[in-house]
């Protein structure tokens, strides 16, 4: 019955916007996006047809779409391109592309039981590759930096000043969070590396602080809820946004 | 006293399962009437954006900049108000923008933003801003760039070979630019920006993220390297302050704020709930 009455409300919406005009050969792809966006929407009452239709168009489509994408804007320019050129003008160097090519063709060897282990060639070098990479980068900019802007003096130089300064000024309050600001990264640091030293029980003084490092990490998880919140919120208000100006034209 | 206790406790169990629709209901109130009624909403400018805005106004006129567009539709309304403001802000500043994408989808979201500002600040396509479009690769891609240009994106994003945009005379890599400005939903994002680029040749790197990722990229702020940062649509509304264009950023913050207070009361709400029902449990 569900699915009747969402149909129905559907082409009542259609016929309205035919009738009244709105639907002009500009806004037809606004329409569109406006009916699929009340179609992923409607799971919210419950599970229905209309709410599945939507999901699979936007599968499918995101799916032709990288292909169409990748063939244009990666394989043609960079690897077609290049290697036609290098045929034509006998460039060894340019030859060299053939090795990605054939790299390649080896991964649809997955569609080939008797020679799907072929395609192993490829992954290795691929996962090969970018685990260097990201070994490299997460070394170079991660560990070792933060690191680096960890090693900070316990309390930040000039704050105390600064707190005898702004005493019973507006500032103070800013002041003093400035004192905290250092204490707090050294000890919540400290204390959260020790709840994820396992070698020993969490007993006694080690428990403790490891205790403390949980309530750190905590009030981390509790900041990254605050903002998946926000992130969440944001998105339903794109699309409401997207409703009432583009579509229903009653906000600018 | 024993019907009085039962219908408390019947109240109670309502009143812990309520129907989710109802809730769907009110946030949807909270997220349309701040938007139907335009209300807008001030906000203090947090030190992180401040540092994004410092650091594009510190630039030269005629400087280059790398605006690496890294989202895509689902992380529109947080990011896309970033790029407007921040596009804003380098066509004010005369600034030269090459943009290149990571993520499949973000091209036309990318030239969207230039459609509209360019025409506003009279700026002209391959002379003031140009469109690489999108490249497969992910770090591959970051460290090709580094490297030689060319060799990574051989044409923009209409297919005009990059040797005749004339903004890119003399540009062969990443290392000519002034700044990298990454508006990223994800992986890859600024975060493999700053691992691959900005600790390997030194080069400034800002941007923004939806909220989901800013506290992971907090730390990048305090070690210096990230010279600043836009965290979801709350990040995109002090900009847009900044830069004095209001955009969908500002629009939104009543209703996130709206929205930010319900969720606040039903948590509350559902504590209580939940303690009373514990209590008479016993």
């Amino acid at each position: 019955m569900t699915k009747y009455i969402l149909i129905g409300v559907v082409i009542a919406l259609m016929v309205f916007a035919v009738a009244s005009g709105r639907l002009s050969g500009a806004s037809f792809g606004t329409w569109i996006a406006a009916m699929l966006t009340l179609a992923i929407f409607s799971f919210l009452y419950k599970d229905n047809p209309i709410y599945k239709f939507a999901e699979h168009i936007f599968i499918g489509l995101s799916a032709g779409y990288f292909v169409a994408l990748e063939y244009w804007n990666v394989f043609v320019p960079n690897l077609w391109n290049p290697l036609l050129e290098s045929f034509r003008t006998v460039s060894p160097s340019g030859l060299m592309l053939l090795v990605p090519f054939a790299l390649g063709l080896l991964l649809f060897a997955r569609f080939f039981p008797k020679i799907a282990w072929l395609s192993r060639w490829s992954m290795a070098a691929m996962i090969g590759s970018y685990a260097g990479l990201a070994i490299i980068g997460a070394l170079q900019g991660d560990l070792l930096a933060q690191i680096r802007a960890n090693m900070i003096p316990f309390l930040s130089p000039g704050s105390l000043t600064g707190l005898k300064a702004a005493a019973g000024g507006n500032a103070f309050f800013f002041a003093i969070l400035e004192v905290l600001r250092n204490p707090l990264i050294v000890i919540g640091l400290l204390v959260t590396l020790v709840y994820f030293f396992f070698s020993r029980e969490h007993k006694g003084g080690l428990g403790a602080v490891s205790r403390v490092g949980v309530w750190f990490l905590m009030i981390s998880f509790g900041a990254s809820f605050g903002y998946t919140v926000m992130s969440r919120v944001s998105l339903l208000i794109g699309r409401l946004h997207f409703l009432m100006s583009d579509w229903l034209g009653i906000i600018h | 006293m024993a019907e009085r206790k039962t219908e408390e406790r019947s109240l109670l169990t309502k009143l812990s399962q309520i129907d989710r629709r109802i809730l769907f209901l009110l946030i949807f109130a909270c997220a349309t009437i701040p938007l139907l009624l335009g209300a807008g909403l001030r906000m203090s400018v947090t030190a992180p954006v401040q540092g994004l805005y410092d650091a594009i106004d510190g630039l030269e006129a005629g400087s280059y900049v790398w605006l690496a567009a890294d989202y895509d539709p689902g992380s529109k309304p947080e990011l896309s108000p970033m790029n407007y403001a921040i596009v804003e802000h380098l066509f004010r500043k005369d600034i030269k923008v090459i943009s290149g994408s990571l993520w499949a989808p973000a091209p036309p979201l990318a030239q969207a933003v230039f459609d509209e500002m360019a025409p506003r600040h009279g700026k002209q396509y391959g002379v003031d801003y140009v469109n690489l479009g999108f490249k497969e690769g992910r770090e591959a891609v970051m460290v090709s760039i580094a490297e030689d240009l060319r060799r990574t994106f051989p044409e923009d994003h209409s297919g005009t070979p990059l040797d005749s945009i004339p903004m890119l005379e003399g540009i062969s890599n990443l290392q000519d630019v002034e700044m990298i400005i990454c508006v990223s939903a994800g992986y890859p994002g600024i975060k493999e920006w700053i691992q691959q680029i900005a600790t390997r040749y030194d080069t400034a790197i800002g941007g923004g993220v939806t909220a989901v990722s800013g506290p992971e990229m907090y730390p990048y702020i305090q070690s210096g390297q990230l010279v600043g940062l836009l965290s979801g649509m709350k990040g995109a509304a002090e900009y847009e302050q900044l830069v004095e264009r209001p955009g969908l950023g500002i629009a939104g913050m009543v209703a996130q704020s709206s929205v930010h207070v319900m969720v606040v009361i039903f948590i509350i709400f559902a504590n209580i709930v939940y303690f009373l029902e514990k209590r008479r449990a016993r």
